[in-house]
């Protein structure tokens, strides 16, 4: 028995795999490698709505489909980054934005962690200043733990 | 003792913002619409498609826009709702047909009834994209102005209706042009 035998489903399975990995890529051409660039970075940016979780350039759903045609649409027309994303965001809020925006709403967002992490090593000081405040330890105490220590052993 | 109020008060403040994030619907996404204008739009009508149908067209009045399609299955639920509604006069609904065919819509809208005033038809769903759509049925109340004053996702209910979009409907057919 030769092992081809066993090996080749599996090849064949494989090969299958990858066959529908693809199939989600649609076949969109474009005349400038920068665009075709920034097609693939903003469908990776764009959360589609209905499978949420999900970009809308990994989403088979019929209206990651539609918003990719519309992206690929808008690039091929020359409008940048900024255009298509707030075409987006005008229709879909900025739910679809996977990289929330700078504004008065997502402030807390993007400054939330440092206030947090701020807050963390002030009370980190706080406690390190405090234990080293402790009064060591006196003589007879030192002592007596030693004497314990050694009983133990 | 003290030591332990601190963690504690921090655990229950977790443990309520928690339980507050799970009754949150992720479904649900705020639409940017409210309060704004309605997206402009010119599509011809499902049973006349040499006749053609714009924003323009349907100012001054309070109207509501219902996304529908026949391949949509809790449309199919909706659409008593819809009659339902229709039957009280109180405002026109306008159907979008989206991504749908002609034949198909047509032959849904018989089987079923047809309580709208004239319906959409936005086969390639650039309108739908246009008005945000992400989840038919999905169902829009316009103010006089053409003012987005209200926003569905999901089939509406009979509940849905009496509780929240007859309310806003007798509001805005009382407010002045």
């Amino acid at each position: 028995m030769s092992l081809k035998i066993f090996l080749m489903p599996l090849v064949l399975l494989l090969s299958m795999v990858s066959l529908s990995s693809q199939a989600t890529i649609d076949a969109y051409q474009f005349d400038d490698p920068e665009k075709e660039a920034l097609y693939k970075k903003l469908v990776k940016e764009l959360r589609c709505t209905v499978c949420q979780n999900q970009d809308i350039g990994d989403s088979n759903s019929g209206l990651a489909q539609d918003l990719r045609r519309k992206t690929y649409e808008m690039i091929s027309a020359g409008k940048d980054e900024d255009y298509v994303l707030d075409y987006m965001s005008d229709r879909y809020g900025d739910f679809v934005l996977y990289r929330p925006r700078l504004q008065t709403n997502t402030i807390l967002l993007w400054v939330g962690p440092f206030i947090i992490l701020i807050v963390a090593v002030f009370f980190l000081l706080k406690f390190i200043r405090r234990s080293e405040e402790e009064a060591p330890l006196s003589e007879a105490d030192r002592a007596a733990a030693e004497q314990l220590l050694e009983r133990d052993e | 003792m003290k030591g332990y109020l601190i963690p504690l008060a921090v655990f229950i403040v977790l443990v309520i913002l928690l339980a507050a994030g799970l009754k949150n619907d992720p479904k649900y996404i705020p639409s940017p619409f409210i309060g704004k204008p309605a997206p402009d739009f010119e599509l011809p009508l499902l049973h006349q498609p040499q006749q053609q149908l714009k924003k323009a067209d349907l100012m001054g009045q309070v109207w509501l826009l219902n996304v529908w399609a026949s391949w949509c299955v809790s449309c199919r639920a909706e659409h008593e709702v819809v009659k339902r509604l229709v039957g009280m006069n109180i405002a026109p609904v306008y159907g979008l047909n989206y991504k749908d065919n002609p034949d198909d819509a047509k032959g849904w809208l018989n089987a079923l009834g047809n309580p709208y005033k004239a319906s959409l038809m936005d086969i390639k769903g650039d309108v739908g994209i246009d008005w945000g759509v992400y989840g038919v049925p999905e169902t829009f109340v316009m103010d006089k102005k053409g003012i987005v004053r209200y926003k569905q996702v999901g089939p509406l209910t009979n509940a849905i209706v009496d509780e929240k979009i007859l309310p806003l409907l007798k509001t805005l057919n009382a407010e002045v042009n």
